[in-house]
């Protein structure tokens, strides 16, 4: 079997407005975010026959993918709901590849939206996490806490500082700043990073990404059939994932995550190296999440991060601009669904503000990553 | 599972202690006795959270052996907020991730210092804390 490198192509992308949607639910910014993505690759509803999502968080069903595709107006000859956290984006985009790769679909779309910020009156059952019992009656029951696990370990193994972490905030924030659907758009300065209350030592609430209303989808086809698309395609050059445990419990280290293997798998497939890339949109739910993807993706050795964000080599312009569009931290917190349509912009180029448009962007890598540290994808972008 | 007002799921912040495979883990911190599967097959530690079969061989045969109680701090972190009204009054507070001298890992609390003196590889050893339906194995600094 060939290389499904360069085979498949997002053709369309949708994001909804981002931020306090009190007017929306789970299911309305779902749809929105769809009709979005099909506008934009001027395809109806009609000719898409695949539909892939991730489950509400609030709202857990049997087959959400099937029930959205029948209030979108699809008929799906292939859709399943993938539960990968916030790796679900991103393996959403590699599943509409391998489906289309097997002959069980053509058109596959991949939505991802939630209603975090603003409550949601729709009726739901949540989806428990799985490790909660293990780990509540100690007093652990934030995110922000398994990934303080691993920012305390970091500033023990590599003397990683608070300090460099606020580098990561303040030029993501920065990148908000330029973008009009981000929802925080006031510049921040180490002195504000470090004046910002703890949460969960030694992340501090500057470390920490929203909670977020908003949605997104992007489309995926075949490259042949991408010329009959208006839209510059944008090809899936490589794709990997990997998953080194499920708990804080039986995690090997938390200094090396799923990113370096998955990031290994997409590096080979694509043919390409981290020195190849343009940019990088990096989950970014803590600030030290982003720190540990950098140097799991190889753009600087192990402990080395913290000299990595320096010196704006992040920050658009810099050597490798880090969530261009704000990121978790200051768009919006979509599970990284917008960290791909983003990578898409930049590689169509014109789709964004001119301040943020990375220069001759013609490759990019995109990272998701979810649960306690656990989950991990990859995908390596390009213009065709 | 109940929600908050967000509709999020409700924090539970209790250990399931009908869990038919962590049934017999509970019963011996009842006891003051730290416990952990030992496969008879391969001999080493299940590790947690309990589970029916080997996560090294998968043989279904398993012994509970109590542990010497004694362990390493992984990693430790400090809750500024309270995500559960009982820790309301409580911040900031230790969690850590203490590994046991005989394989498997615990999230717990170090306790009988401050949050600020718990530092990484520091030798601990249980101590237990009783609650009217259960008891939590938590940890203090090994004197």
């Amino acid at each position: 079997m060939g290389s499904i490198s360069g085979k498949y192509c997002i053709v369309g992308i949708g994001e909804t407005a981002v931020g306090k949607r009190p007017d929306a639910t789970t299911n309305s910014l779902h749809l929105e975010a769809i009709n979005a993505c099909l506008d934009d690759a001027a395809v109806k509803n009609s000719q898409v026959d695949g539909l892939l999502t991730n489950q509400p968080l609030n709202d857990s069903h049997r087959s959400y993918a099937v029930k959205l595709a029948h209030m979108a107006g699809i008929d799906p000859l292939y859709a399943t709901d993938l539960a990968l956290g916030g790796a679900t984006p991103i393996a959403m985009v590699q599943h509409a590849a391998m489906a289309i790769d097997a002959g069980l679909a053509r058109t596959v779309v991949c939505v991802h939206a939630r209603k975090r910020s603003t409550a949601d009156a729709t009726p739901g059952h949540p989806i428990r996490r799985g490790d909660e019992h293990w780990e509540e009656p100690w007093g652990h029951f934030a995110a922000a806490g398994g990934h303080a696990f691993a920012a305390s370990r970091h500033m023990h193994e590599f003397g990683t500082k608070s300090e460099d972490l606020a580098k990561i905030a303040i030029s993501t924030r920065k990148h908000a700043t330029l973008n009009r659907n981000a929802t925080m758009r006031k510049p921040i300065t180490l002195e504000d990073h470090q004046n910002s209350r703890m949460i969960v030592a030694p992340l501090r609430l500057l470390d920490c990404s929203l909670e977020s209303d908003g949605g997104g989808a992007v489309l995926v086809t075949s490259a042949e059939r991408a010329r009959d698309f208006p839209k510059k395609p944008i090809a899936i050059l490589g794709m990997g994932q990997h998953h080194p445990h499920f708990s804080l419990l039986d995690a090997p280290t938390l200094t090396t995550l799923g990113g370096k293997k998955s990031s290994e798998v997409a590096y080979k497939m694509s043919g390409l190296t981290p020195n190849d890339m343009n940019f990088a949109q990096v989950y970014d739910c803590f600030t030290i999440t982003t720190l540990i993807t950098l140097e799991d993706y190889g753009f600087c050795k192990k402990g080395e991060g913290k000299d990595f964000v320096k010196n704006g080599r992040i920050t658009i312009g810099g050597q490798l601009p880090v969530n261009t569009h704000g990121g978790l931290l200051s768009q919006a917190h979509l599970e990284g669904q917008l960290h791909i349509t983003e990578a898409v912009k930049q590689l169509r180029g014109n789709e964004v503000e001119a301040e943020r448009q990375v220069a001759n962007a013609r490759v990019g890598i995109v990272s998701g990553h979810g649960g306690s540290l656990a989950m991990h994808a990859t995908l390596i972008l390009g213009a065709v | 599972m109940s929600k908050d007002e967000r509709g999020r799921a409700a924090r539970r912040g209790q250990p399931y202690l009908d869990e038919p495979e962590a049934k017999p883990f509970w019963a011996a911190c009842r006891e003051h006795k730290l416990t952990a599967q030992r496969c008879s097959s391969c001999k080493k530690i299940f590790g947690f959270p309990p589970q029916a079969r080997c996560p090294h061989c998968l043989s279904t045969e398993h012994e509970w052996v109590t542990l010497s109680g004694k362990g390493t701090v992984y990693s430790q972190i400090a809750y500024h907020r309270a995500w559960h009204p009982a820790y309301q009054d409580k911040t900031p507070y230790n969690v850590s991730l203490v590994d046991l001298q005989e394989g498997g890992r615990l999230v717990t609390n170090v306790i009988g210092c401050s949050p600020e003196e718990v530092k990484i590889g520091m030798p601990v050893e249980v101590v237990f804390e009783d609650f009217p339906e259960y008891t939590l194995p938590k940890f203090r600094p090994l004197k």
